[in-house]
Parts: C-alpha cells; structure tokens; sequence
C-alpha cells in the first residue's frame, strides 16, 4: 500500500464527516438537483448534505459531438463532467444521494444516467433568468421524472409569486413550485420533502389508475 | 516504476509498446506518457495514437492476458462488464479482508484497485463516493469495480428498482428521515 497516494487513504475519508450510523447503507435512493448556471444548485445540495466533487470521464456520445465533428475521424474524444453530490444518511441503512446536474447542454448524455432510477428532481429557478431552467423541466417532463420547482429567491431579485413562476414556465397544474432560500437547510429540507411527497403522491394515484 | 511489459498482439499487427505500469500517475498524465510512447523505431504500422480503437479489440483478445493490467489503468478500456451493475448510487463493499490485511494476494491489483477496496472494507460506499474519494473519475472507477467483481473481491448491491418497489414504504422512510434532519 506504500504506493497509494495519502489521499486515498481512509484514515482521513477525505475530510469527510462520519457517517451518522454504523454500517453504511444498505439501500440507497437518489434526487437530482438541476437548474440554471448559477442558480443555486450547488447551494442547495451543500444546505442539507457535505458536498463532495465528483468527475467523470465520457467518450463523447452522439449527443455529446457537434454535429460538424468526429465523422471518419479516427480518434475517440472524451471530456471531463464535473458535478457535486451529497449523501444524507437518513435512517440506518438507508441514504439518499443528491446530485447536482452538470450544467451545459453537451453533458444532456449524463443526465440520462443521473436520471436513470431517480427518486425525482428539484429544478432551481432563478426569477432573473427564469428561461435557464426550461431545458431541465423539459428534460424531466419528458421522461416523466416527477419534479417540483424551487425558486431560489436571491437577495435583490424581484419576487415572484408562485403562480407568475408556474405560468412563465408552463407547468401543469400538478407541480409543486416553491420558494426557497437554498443556503438554508430548512428549505432545502423542505423542497426535498415536497418533492419526495409529489413523487409518492404519483404513485398512489398510478397505483389506483390500475386497480 | 521498472516494471513494464511489451504487448504481444494478435495476427497482423506488429509489437505493441512499452508502457510503464504508471499508478504514481495521475489520471490526466496517463493519458499523455501513453502517447509518448510512441517509438519512430518501431516502423510506420503502428500509429500510436491511432489504436486506441484497436488496442480496446487487441487488450480484450484472450491472448493478451495480463499485460491488460500493466498497460495502465484501465488498459484502454472505458467500460465495465456489465453496463448498468454500477450505477452511481451502487453500493460496494469488499468482499474480504483487504490485500494488505493478508487475505488476498495483492499482485494483479493496482495500487487503485487496492485503495477502492480499502475505501470499502468497513462498509459499503457509492461508487460515486469511490469517485470521489480516490479522486478518479467515476468512468474509470466503474473498470476498476469490473476487475474487482470479476474477482470476487467485491459485492455490489444495486439500487432499488424505483418501479419495482411493493409499497410506498421507502418513499415515507425517505420523509420522514428528511424531516427528523
């Protein structure tokens, strides 16, 4: 082990708190936090979890290329995504994994991993630059991800009434839209909580659709 | 480190190349002592920056053995066995006491390898949380854990099928844990 760099070694867990139980999950769920470029999506995943720095390395996808790069061109090309996540051990062995979405349209390829068996997603709207978000909620609509929407309200920016934010973005009647303040852990505690509600609310109602 | 080996290849395409067994690189340099490797001596075939393609069909041919494992950390290779098996949020745990405790013989495992075991000894982590804490990325952690399955030294608990679960049970345990926070 001599080799191993001193980072990786467990003796310090990277700086990272101890877990509040022994022996570790034995289940996990995960949330997705997406949003905007500066929106707040970092904020909110640090509010109620220890964030930690996460890459990866892709062979850029179809969706990933270009569309005037790579034909006949030989050479694979991979690109670095960064994004957060956060663990919240929320009971003996069970966690709950958040994570923040990379935000350019080129990295659209990681979404669909993220998303492939999430609990469901918040979407971060930020009043001053609403239109930010709509690639996310257009991302999680189609898919049919339960979200809800929480609209971080920055000191300074105009407010919003919920429904002003639900018209501008076109969301069904259904979706919970919430204001926030995301450096609080109380209301990332609670966006997250309307959004595990909604998601449970959606089963039921499926769930008896087919009874 | 001393230790390299030269590559046999299969029919058709010359010697393969010197590599260092580099662990003591970062991920990113990897990337760039491979491409020096290229050697003019070795004749116009061999095009090293080129064959990563090949080298991904050459390093999964039978023949090439175990000089997959010094050629760096993943040999090329961007994928693990099983697409899917993890997942970000797949737990892993080692299967048994670590190389260093004695139970496993720790030659064939990278210094990686053996931190990603290390990491979940005691208890199980996600592989992002492997990510992150061995500081390599989750595409190269994901080659790493295939070794290790492949070997029995891990298990992998997948996550929950979401649609699968019987009741809303989890999804309360999930509230009511975020609530009591």
């Amino acid at each position: 082990m001599d080799s191993v760099r001193s980072d990786h070694t467990p003796a310090t867990r990277g700086g990272a708190a101890e877990p509040r139980w022994r022996g570790g999950p034995a289940a996990a769920v995960k949330i997705l936090v997406a949003g905007g470029f500066g929106a707040g999506k970092t904020t909110l995943v640090g509010s109620v979890s220890e964030i930690r720095p996460l890459r990866t390395e892709e062979e850029l996808s179809e969706q990933g290329r270009p569309v005037d790069d790579t034909s006949g061109v030989e050479t694979k090309r991979t690109t670095t995504v960064a994004m957060d996540f956060g663990r919240i051990d929320l009971q003996p062995g069970l966690a709950l994994y958040l994570f923040g979405t990379p935000g350019q349209d080129r990295f659209w390829f990681v979404w669909d991993e993220l998303a492939r068996g999430a609990l469901g997603a918040v979407v971060i709207a930020d009043t001053r630059r609403l239109a930010d978000c709509f690639p996310s909620v257009d991302f999680f609509e189609r898919r049919g991800i339960p979200f809800v929407v929480a609209v971080n309200c920055f000191d300074g920016a105009e407010r919003f009434e919920v429904e002003e934010v639900r018209d501008a973005l076109d969301l069904d009647p259904g979706i919970p839209v919430l204001l926030c303040d995301a450096r609080l852990r109380e209301d990332g505690k609670e966006v997250l909580v309307a959004l595990v509600e909604h998601a449970a609310a959606g089963r039921h109602r499926a769930a008896t659709a087919r009874a | 480190m001393a230790e390299s080996k030269v590559a046999t290849d299969g029919p058709g395409v010359p010697a393969g190349r010197e590599v260092p067994d580099g662990p003591e690189l970062p991920p990113g340099a990897q990337e760039s002592a491979r491409a020096e490797q290229a050697d003019p001596g070795e004749g116009p075939e061999v095009d090293l920056f080129r064959p990563r393609a090949q080298a991904e069909e050459r390093w999964f041919d039978d023949e090439a053995g175990p000089v997959v494992r010094l050629y760096s950390m993943t040999g090329g290779r961007t994928r693990p066995v099983e697409e899917g098996l993890f997942d970000l949020i797949s737990l892993i745990t080692a299967a048994r006491p670590g190389p260093d405790s004695g139970g496993v013989p720790a030659h064939g495992l990278t210094p990686e390898h053996q931190a990603i075991l290390t990491w979940c000894r005691h208890e199980p982590l996600s592989v992002a949380e492997l990510g992150s804490f061995t500081d390599l990325p989750v595409s190269v952690v994901r080659v790493l854990l295939g070794d290790l399955y492949d070997a029995d030294l891990i298990s992998v608990t997948r996550p929950v099928p979401l649609a699968e679960l019987p009741d809303e049970r989890l999804l309360r345990d999930v509230i009511n844990g975020l609530r009591a926070l």
